[in-house]
């Protein structure tokens, strides 16, 4: 097919024009082999500009495009629709940077840099003689999401989509949603109940038409990709039959056998049927087997004898339910660095040395004391109580070496509470910086040192240790020099934020990236934030690093707004600058499949050739570097026209 | 089983007790520490300066010497123990100073032809440096020596004391855990004893300061006995000749400037084994001690 | 009295030296102070650990030079063991007696002459050695 080319310089005001000399360049590409039309012009991405590429497209009867400008990642859509708009296929309508890579570079060589602009554009145009009309991608988009996780950003997410129209699969893996946030006191900065503003989120959530929310239930299995993931659900048995059962307690209340309760952090227990908390969604219990004496032992059987409805059914099994969605919001939150990893400071030795979330309990007023802080040791209530941040954070070489980001605002919240309690005893915070970057968080924390004469000491703790029935704590005050020693009543821990432990699991199955410490990974840190780099994954809440409560749910209404993005077309296009393979010459030897690191390459049995799934495949381009017979190409940037483009820059 | 023996300088002299408790120990449990035939002072402190090769050539000498008789050599004192463990990491890491040690050694070596010589060939590592209670552990086994302990330290409260040396630095002395070790406890428990965990175990005695300024030695000495004391100690078991005489000597002091202070002996950990292990009184000299242990162990009918 | 930083004072031949001996970053210090909360001998110190890291991060050797702090130090490595970013204040220490020791900028705290007779005869020599080897060089 003949080939008409057409090739437009642009001056971007001076930034080019200033030093490459357009004209010259225009000129010297309209005598260039398969150019039909040459031409420069002030600035290409204004309207006018546009336009002329439009009109010439008709005028000159294109069949190929090179806009000699700025950077493609500026402007490369704009002149692609421009040439669509034309009738030209997108995808061959090319940029060559000339700006950039040349007049912004070599401002002191002009006549070199009208030279190096030649030779530029004249390789784009043998790349653009070659470009194929690539049509986009599209695979089809299934309408629903699937949000893993309970806590305050998953239930975000879920309303958000749910409430734009869009079905939500919402799976938490403890009996009820609520996370986190459900076992706080209070939060910061206005000291709101946690529970009194969650719990309305939480039943619009599980009563919401749109969204199907399945408690005591894990992911099996992910497979498939963006539009069309295939998701195994199991759902544990909890052998109470939900649907029959009234929430009566009855069960619970007859229960004899007991545990500590996850929920109470240790601090009380829990009965081997049970429902975490008074306010949980679903409001109906689930039967703990590993702790039931009628699984352990074949004894007992009193909850299923006195049901009054007959739910308790010790045959039911795990079910798995096998669902299609579009998109996954993975929102799968945090744990506490483990306290026994503190061992200077006898964690996990001394009971009245706590962990925060053991402290909240103790605040709580449906917490096991009724919301008296009372030491574990003895139910006495302390006259001096030690708060520490940094436990297990800022501390590269024994722990984690990232700021955990809330530990200073929730034990500055601690000690109010605490203070406002106890008003004749006294509170110790020791920390090394007192970081307060949100919205009335500094005012916050000077009104715990001024109004609730909270003690900052600055410096660090070094040991703790049991004497006499106190907690001594050896540390410092770095402002004045002193070695500090304080026989308190009880330690509070601020532990550092980790992600949950069945987070990194979770991550290799869904296959996305994690950083080293387990958190999931944004796909950039500055202005993706809410995506993962694997298409369809959206990311919110701590399980992608330690933040606060506005911040998970700031993060979660951004991913479900992405989500609601895709959802707004009923198929999802896809860049179709990707790899592709020649069956004619590949040999099967499957080193592409071994390289992929999106799962995009397979094995055809059948034909012995790999084959890309052209939905998945990102156009990473680590297929086609493997490849040893070079069967594996890239749309639009094949060996060939890479050895074109070459050729035409070193040409004489 | 033989395996070479580095005594140290302080236990052929301020410490012979432990030297003589310690060998007659292991030959009981069927060991005999075969005591190297050369030796120098290891130089007592490991220098923390990076360009230290001279101040660590005593204590690649040494190990040098333990290549000869096989692949590792057992020590007793704490002080050893870390000297001798940190310059053969100098040795196995560090290629620069690696080669200026052995430059020193090939020279030694030719300086002594005469002599008898037990340098052959680089030292480059290849002696594991062990402590005795890690032998015990791994040779013996503790669950062994339950077994063959004759007479069990019931009703015997026993604190032991780790010290520095043993455990710091912890990445490179890999001993025990740092902040709650526990080996000493569980060899304790095997001989019987009502085993005392006290949360100064792992603080220091004051080291070589003794010699500089006693007070600094009184005041260290009192946090770790007071702290013991408050825990019901009987006796205190060490394995460091300067803890010991640091702990023990310095209740004097304190005894006279704290009121109700009361004096506890402080032993070495082989002496209580070899206690338990049925060696007669003969065997446990206990004459370098301030506080005598003798009327805590016969009170608990042990003597 | 206003101290004076400058380009020269802050990265002085003398931080310089110490930080080559000690193989410690100074920099990586943030102040948290562990390191004096873990000591086990800082009552008797005039500049407490990290008071004597901050005065080397602002430049001033000499003060610290001075002081009896690195004279007191036992070598219980506590302060290395503990610190989360690393820093080797016990190193640092011995680097600082060392700067002293090797140039005889001031008499070694333990003469040899002078070790009490009660000392050498009923001490463990291990310590008179050690304490000799630290203090005097």
């Amino acid at each position: 097919m003949e080939q008409r080319i057409g090739v437009f310089v642009c001056h971007c005001g001076t930034n080019i024009a200033g030093v490459v000399d357009t004209k010259r360049v225009a000129e010297a590409l309209s005598r260039y082999p398969g150019v039909a039309y040459s031409t420069d012009y002030t600035y290409m991405c204004s309207d006018p500009g546009q336009n002329l590429v439009r009109e010439a497209i008709g005028e000159h009867r294109l069949t190929g495009v090179v806009v000699a400008a700025c950077s493609p990642t500026l402007h490369e859509t704009t002149f692609r629709r421009a040439g669509s708009a034309a009738g030209l296929n997108p995808y061959q309508v090319e940029i060559a940077n000339i700006r950039e890579q040349c007049s912004w570079v070599h401002q002191a060589d002009r006549e070199r840099a009208t030279e190096k602009a030649v030779r530029i554009v004249k390789s784009m145009v043998e790349k653009v003689k070659l470009d194929e009309a690539l049509e986009a991608i599209s695979v089809p988009m299934t309408h629903r999401a699937l949000v893993v996780g309970g806590g305050v950003a998953g239930i975000q997410a879920a309303l958000d989509i749910a409430n734009a129209g869009h079905e939500v699969i919402l799976v938490e893996k403890s009996p009820s949603i609520g996370g986190h946030m459900a076992q706080l006191s209070e939060t910061f900065p206005t000291l709101d109940c946690s529970q009194c503003i969650l719990t309305p989120k939480m039943v619009e959530v599980a009563q919401h038409p749109r969204v199907r929310l399945l408690t005591y239930s894990e992911i099996e299995d992910v497979s498939g990709y963006v539009g069309s993931f295939k998701i195994k659900i199991r759902k544990k048995a909890a052998y109470v039959n939900r649907d029959v059962c009234t929430g009566c307690g009855l069960c619970t209340e007859k229960c004899p056998s007991t545990t500590p309760s996850e929920f109470e952090e240790g601090l009380a227990d829990r009965k081997a049927i049970y429902t975490p908390f008074p306010q949980a969604v679903p409001n109906k219990p689930v039967l703990d087997r590993d702790h039931c004496l009628y699984f352990q032992s074949g004894k007992c059987g009193i909850c299923e004898k006195i049901c009054p409805v007959d739910a308790v059914d010790y045959e039911a099994e795990d079910e798995i339910v096998e669902e299609e969605v579009g998109a996954i919001v993975v929102a799968t939150g945090y744990d506490l660095y483990p306290i026994v990893n503190m061992g200077e400071f006898g964690g996990g030795r001394y009971p009245d040395v706590v962990t925060s979330l053991q402290f909240e309990r103790l605040l709580s007023a449906s917490g096991p004391t009724g919301g008296e802080v009372r030491r574990p040791s003895d139910g006495q209530v302390p006259d001096e109580v030690v708060f520490m941040t940094c436990v297990g954070s800022r501390d590269p070489e024994h722990h984690m070496p990232y700021c955990s980001k809330i530990c200073c605002m929730y034990l500055t919240k601690h000690a109010m509470l605490f203070k406002h309690k106890q008003h004749d005893a006294q509170a110790y915070v020791f920390y090394m910086d007192v970081r307060t970057g949100g919205k009335g968080y500094e005012e916050f924390y000077q009104r715990a040192a001024e109004e609730d004469d909270v003690l900052y000491v600055r410096g660090r703790v070094s040991k703790i240790f049991e004497e006499d029935g106190k907690t001594v704590v050896w540390g410092v005050d770095t402002l004045t020099g002193q070695k500090i020693e304080i026989r308190a009543d009880m330690v509070v821990l601020g532990l550092a934020m980790v992600p949950s432990d069945a987070a990194r699991q979770l991550a290799n199955k869904l296959k996305i990236h994690i950083d080293e410490w387990g958190f999931l990974s944004e796909a950039h840190p500055k202005l993706r934030p809410v995506e993962s780099l694997t298409p369809g994954f959206y990311l919110a809440g701590a399980a992608q690093g330690p933040k606060d409560i506005p911040e998970a749910v700031a993060q979660a209404s951004g991913a479900a707004s992405k989500v609601c993005a895709l959802f707004s077309e009923e198929e999802y296009h896809r860049e179709p600058i990707i790899a592709w393979i020649d069956e004619d010459t590949c040999a099967g030897c499957r080193v592409c499949v071994s390289v992929c690191p999106y799962d995009a390459a397979e094995f055809d049995q059948e034909k012995g050739v790999a084959k890309i799934q052209d939905a998945i495949c990102e156009g990473c381009g680590a297929c086609i570097a493997a490849c040893p017979s070079g069967s594996a190409q890239q749309r639009n940037l094949t060996d060939d026209q890479i050895y074109r483009m070459v050729s035409a820059t070193l040409e004489d | 089983m033989k395996v070479p023996y580095y005594p140290g300088c302080t236990l052929h002299e301020r410490a012979r007790d432990f030297d003589a408790s310690a060998r007659d120990c292991a030959k009981a449990l069927g060991i005999e520490l075969e005591e190297l035939p050369i030796w120098t002072c290891c130089g007592a402190v490991f220098p923390l300066t990076t360009d230290s090769v001279m101040e660590i050539l005593g204590a690649v000498r040494n190990l040098a010497y333990a290549a000869r008789l096989g692949d590792k050599v057992v020590t007793l004192c704490s002080f050893c123990y870390n000297v001798l463990k940190r310059a053969n990491k100098v040795v196995r890491d560090d290629p620069e100073r690696r080669e200026k040690a052995n430059l020193f050694l090939r020279a030694d070596t030719e300086a002594r032809e005469g002599i008898e010589s037990y340098l052959k060939g680089d030292y480059v590592g290849q002696v594991d440096v062990l402590h005795y209670i890690e032998m015990l552990r791994d040779l013996v086994g503790f669950d062994e020596i339950e077994k063959r302990v004759k007479k069990r330290l019931e009703g015997l409260n026993v604190a032991a004391y780790y010290g520095c040396m043993l455990l710091r630095p912890a990445n490179e002395m890999e001993f025990d855990d740092p902040e709650q070790p526990t080996i000493f406890e569980e060899f304790l428990s095997s001989l019987g004893c009502n085993v005392i965990d006290f949360p100064m175990k792992t603080e220091c005695c004051g080291g070589f300061q003794i010699v500089n300024d006693e007070e600094i030695a009184i005041a260290c000495s009192q946090t770790v006995m007071g702290s013991a004391l408050k825990r019901g100690a009987d006796v205190v078991v060490t394995t460091c000749p300067l803890c010991r005489y640091n702990l023990d000597e310095k209740q004097k002091e304190i005894g006279e400037r704290v009121r109700d202070y009361e004096k506890i002996p402080v032993i070495y950990f082989t002496q209580l084994l070899g206690l338990a292990l049925g060696l007669g009184e003969e065997h446990l000299d206990f004459s370098e001690n301030h506080v005598d242990p003798r009327p805590v162990l016969a009170e608990r009918r042990l003597l | 009295m206003r101290v004076e930083l400058s380009r020269e004072r802050v990265n002085g031949e003398l931080r310089e030296r110490v930080e080559e001996l000690s193989g410690q970053h100074l920099s990586a210090c943030y102040q948290c102070g562990m390191c004096t909360a873990g000591c086990p001998v800082v009552e008797t110190m005039d500049i407490v650990p990290s008071e004597v890291i901050r005065l080397l991060q602002l430049g001033d050797v000499e003060t610290v030079l001075e002081s009896k702090t690195i004279w007191i130090c036992a070598s219980c490595l506590q302060c290395a063991s503990r610190c989360p970013r690393g820093v080797e204040f016990s190193s640092i220490c011995d680097a600082l007696r060392a700067i002293v020791l090797r140039k005889r900028l001031s008499a070694p705290k333990v003469d040899a002459d002078e070790v009490s007779s009660v000392l050498v005869s009923e001490a463990p020599q291990m310590g008179v050695v050690g304490a000799l080897r630290k203090l005097n060089g």
